[in-house]
C-alpha cells in the first residue's frame, strides 16, 4: 500500500440529518443525526477505516461521501472539486471514480439477471465499449476476482456468499474507480471465506492503486487492512489515527473501551476489560456536550455541558476528549 | 470425575428432499458434565445449529433424528414423544437464541413471557411468577426491572433483549442452557457485557452450557471444552488450551489462521482455499480434502478414523497416522 500526502477526496463539516415525522399531519417532530459534523481528508492509495457500534452513522457516513444521500449540510471535495451541490448531471463524471461495494451481496444484485449482465451494466452507462469489447472486460474482470468464465451465464442464486461478495468487487471495479466505499464487505461472510475477501481487496488495491473508505465493526479486520483509521460515535468523530498509534495507544476512553471488549482468540491470559455502563443513546436526543458522558467511566461534571475540542495530540493522532 | 448430563452418540439428523434424505448431522458423539462449558465452532452449514435443534427437540417439520441417542439424565431424547419434551423443555433444558427479537413475542409484555415458563413448569401462582420474574430481571443485570415487567421487546434494546431471554430460559432453573451464537447480532460492548453475565451465571448456577458459535475469541472466553465441527463430522475435540495451542486438524488450523489478531499488526492472514460443500455434496473420503492443503490418497478414499492426541483432545484426520509427513503438503494453501 502506497500512500503519498495527496488528498483525494476532503470531507468538511458534513452532517446528514434524516427527518423523524409523526402525528395526524406528518409533520417534521425531530431529527436523527446521524451523521453530526465530520472533517477529514481521505489520501490518495489509504485505507482509511470506519469504525463504531451500530447506529454510529458510520455508514450513513460512507453513503454520504458517495452521493447516495443528500447533504445536509457541509462541503465535499472531490480531487479539488467542490461536488456538494452538483447536479446529478454534473456528478456523472465522478460517478465513475467513485464506487461502493456493500455488505450483503445478494441483495445488490438482481436474481433475474445474468451475472455478466449486471457488471456490463456500469459498462453500457460510463464506457463507449462495443458489446463484444465489454463481454470481453467482463471476462477478465471475472479472472481478476478469482471467479471463472463460466459464471457469465449464471444467476446470482447459483452462487455462495464468498462468490457473491467476488461479484461485487468486480462490479464495483469495473469501471477503474479510484474510491471505493466498502460497507462491511466481510461481516456477512464465514471466517475462512473473509479471510479470503481481505486478500482480494488487498490485492486489487495494490494492482490498482485504489483508496479504500472501509467501514466495518470488526476491529481486528480493520487493524490488518486500513492505514489510518476513524472512530465515531453517536454521529461524532471520537479519535482519528495511523492504525498502529490507535491500536497501541488508544486515547479517547470510548476507543480503549471498545479495544477491550473484543474476545481474544488466545486462551490463558484473561486481561482485565473496561466495562462499559448501559446502551448506545438514541441518536435523535443524542447526549449534550461530549457525546459519550453518559458511559464514560472517567467523565467529569463539564463532560455534560461542554462539548470537547478537536485537537491534535500526536503527529496526525486526534481526539475530542477533555479529559485526556 | 463430575457426573455426565448430557451424552449425544452417533447422532444422524436428516432432513428430507426431493432427492432423498439430506444428512446435516453425520455422527456426532460427545458428551457435557456439570458445570462445564462446551464450545461447538464451525461455519455456517456444518451442522452446529442442528445439533443443537436435535437435542431441544426442536427440529423443523422437515427434519429429523435419523439414529443415534441423546441421553440427558438418563432419559433419550431422542425417542421421547413431542409432549414429553414439552416437559423436558425450559425445565431441564433451555436456549437461548442468535436475534433476541425474533425469538420474543412483539405483542405480549416482558413480565407476561417471563411468567408464563414459570407458571406452566414450576406451578407458580401468577403474582408469585411475578415476583420470581422481577428477581430473575434483577440477577441478568437489568435496571429497574419492575417497570420493565410491564414493557414491550420493542421498547428494549438488543443488549437488554437478550438478558430478558437469558432470564426467561433460566427461569426454571435448567441443568443444561443451549446458546446458539447468542452475542453474534450484538455491538462488541454489549457483547462483552453478556459473555461476563453468562460465566458469571453459569458459576452461580452451577448449570452446564453448550455455546454455539463461529467466532474463536468468545470460544477462548468462555469454553471449557471445545468441538470443531465440519460439514455435519466433528473433527476435532479437546480442551480449549489444547485446540488453541496445540491445534491438529488442518481445518482448525485454518479457522485460527482466518480470525485476524487485534494485537499483533504482523499476523499473516491465511484464508482456507474453496467453500463449505453443500448438504447433497457427494465427497468420497474425509469431507474436508477438497480445501486440505495436506491431502493425499488415502484422504480421497477413506473417511478419517479418530485418533487421541491426549486423554481430552481427538482429531479425525489421517495425518494422524503414523508415518505420515506433516510438514509441506503436497499443495501449498493459495487464495
Amino acid at each position: 500500500m502506497v500512500v503519498d500526502e495527496q488528498v483525494l477526496y476532503s470531507v468538511k463539516n458534513v452532517k446528514k440529518h434524516f427527518p423523524v415525522r409523526g402525528g395526524l399531519l406528518q409533520r417534521v417532530k425531530n431529527h436523527v443525526k446521524a451523521v453530526d459534523g465530520i472533517t477529514l481528508d481521505i489520501y490518495k492509495g489509504e485505507t482509511l477505516g470506519v469504525v463504531g457500534e451500530s447506529g454510529c452513522g458510520k455508514s450513513t457516513l460512507g453513503r454520504t461521501i458517495l452521493g447516495l444521500e443528500s447533504l445536509t449540510e457541509g462541503e465535499l471535495v472531490f480531487n479539488g472539486n467542490n461536488i456538494s451541490n452538483y447536479s446529478s448531471r454534473q456528478l456523472k463524471p465522478y460517478k465513475k471514480e467513485m464506487q461502493m461495494i456493500f455488505q450483503d451481496p445478494y441483495a445488490s444484485l438482481n436474481p433475474k439477471q445474468r451475472i455478466g449482465d449486471a457488471l456490463e451494466e456500469a459498462l453500457i452507462i460510463h464506457t463507449n465499449l462495443t458489446s463484444l469489447e465489454r463481454r470481453e472486460r467482463v471476462l477478465q474482470l471475472l479472472n481478476e476476482v478469482g471467479l471463472k468464465e463460466e459464471h457469465y451465464e449464471r444467476y446470482p442464486h447459483e452462487f455462495s456468499g464468498g462468490q457473491r461478495q467476488r461479484i461485487g468487487i468486480a462490479r464495483a471495479i469495473s469501471i477503474n474507480p479510484s474510491f471505493i466505499v466498502c460497507d462491511e464487505p466481510v461481516s456477512a461472510l464465514d471466517v475462512s471465506v473473509q479471510a479470503q475477501v481481505i486478500k482480494l481487496l488487498r490485492d486489487l488495491q495494490e494492482k490498482h492503486g485504489l483508496t479504500y473508505l472501509f467501514v466495518s465493526h470488526d476491529l481486528g479486520v480493520v487493524r490488518h487492512l486500513c492505514n489510518r483509521v476513524l472512530v465515531m460515535y453517536l454521529g461524532q468523530m471520537v479519535e482519528l489515527a495511523p492504525v498502529h498509534k490507535l491500536y497501541e495507544n488508544p486515547t479517547h476512553p470510548y476507543t480503549e473501551a471498545l479495544l477491550s471488549a473484543i474476545p481474544r482468540p488466545t486462551v490463558g491470559r484473561k486481561r482485565e476489560r473496561i466495562r462499559l455502563r448501559g446502551d448506545l443513546p438514541s441518536p435523535s436526543n443524542p447526549p449534550t456536550g461530549c457525546p459519550f458522558h453518559t458511559r464514560c467511566p472517567i467523565a467529569k461534571e463539564h463532560c455534560s455541558t461542554e462539548k470537547p475540542a478537536w485537537r491534535e495530540i500526536d503527529e496526525g493522532h486526534f481526539i475530542a476528549c477533555h479529559e485526556r | 470425575m463430575k457426573e455426565t448430563v448430557l451424552e449425544v452418540k452417533d447422532l444422524v439428523t436428516t432432513f428430507k428432499s426431493a432427492d432423498g434424505p439430506l444428512p446435516a448431522v453425520r455422527g456426532a458423539s460427545f458428551s457435557v458434565k456439570k458445570g462445564e462449558t462446551l464450545c461447538i465452532v464451525g461455519e455456517s452449514g456444518c451442522g452446529k445449529s442442528i445439533t443443537a435443534l436435535s437435542i431441544m427437540g426442536l427440529l423443523p417439520s422437515n427434519g429429523m433424528i435419523a439414529d443415534g441417542s441423546i441421553y440427558f439424565n438418563q432419559r433419550n431424547l431422542a425417542e421421547m414423544s413431542p409432549k414429553q419434551m414439552q416437559k423436558v423443555r425450559g425445565n431441564d433444558v433451555s436456549m437461548i437464541f442468535q436475534e433476541p427479537m425474533t425469538a420474543l413475542n412483539p405483542v405480549f409484555t416482558i413480565g407476561f413471557q417471563i411468567r408464563e415458563p414459570l407458571m406452566i413448569h414450576l406451578k407458580l401462582s401468577k403474582k408469585q411468577a411475578h415476583m420470581r420474574g422481577i428477581e430473575l430481571l434483577r440477577m441478568v443485570g437489568i435496571p429497574s426491572p419492575v417497570e420493565r415487567m410491564n414493557q414491550f421487546p420493542h421498547e428494549l434494546s438488543g443488549g437488554m433483549r437478550q438478558r430478558v431471554m437469558i432470564a426467561i430460559a433460566l427461569s426454571c432453573n435448567p441443568s443444561l442452557l443451549i446458546a446458539d451464537e447468542p452475542t453474534t447480532a450484538l455491538d462488541v460492548t454489549i457483547q462483552a457485557q453478556i459473555i461476563d453475565l453468562l460465566n458469571d451465571l453459569k458459576e452461580q448456577l452451577d448449570m452446564s452450557m453448550i455455546m454455539i458459535t463461529h467466532d474463536m475469541g468468545v470460544v477462548a472466553e468462555i469454553a471449557d471444552r471445545v468441538i470443531v465441527m465440519y460439514a455435519g463430522e466433528i473433527i476435532e475435540e479437546g480442551r480449549v488450551e489444547e485446540i488453541f495451542e496445540n491445534p491438529q486438524h488442518p481445518y482448525t488450523k485454518g479457522l485460527l489462521a482466518s480470525v485476524p489478531n487485534v494485537d499483533d499488526p504482523e499476523f499473516d492472514l491465511k484464508p482456507i482455499a474453496g467453500s463449505m460443500p453443500m448438504l447433497n455434496e457427494q465427497i468420497s473420503g474425509c469431507r474436508f480434502h477438497p480445501r486440505c492443503p495436506y491431502a493425499f490418497d488415502k484422504c480421497m478414499e477413506k473417511s478419517p478414523k479418530t485418533f487421541h492426541v491426549t486423554d481430552k483432545q481427538s482429531v479425525r484426520c489421517w495425518l494422524q497416522e503414523e508415518g505420515v509427513e506433516q510438514n509441506g503438503g503436497r499443495r501449498a494453501s493459495s487464495l
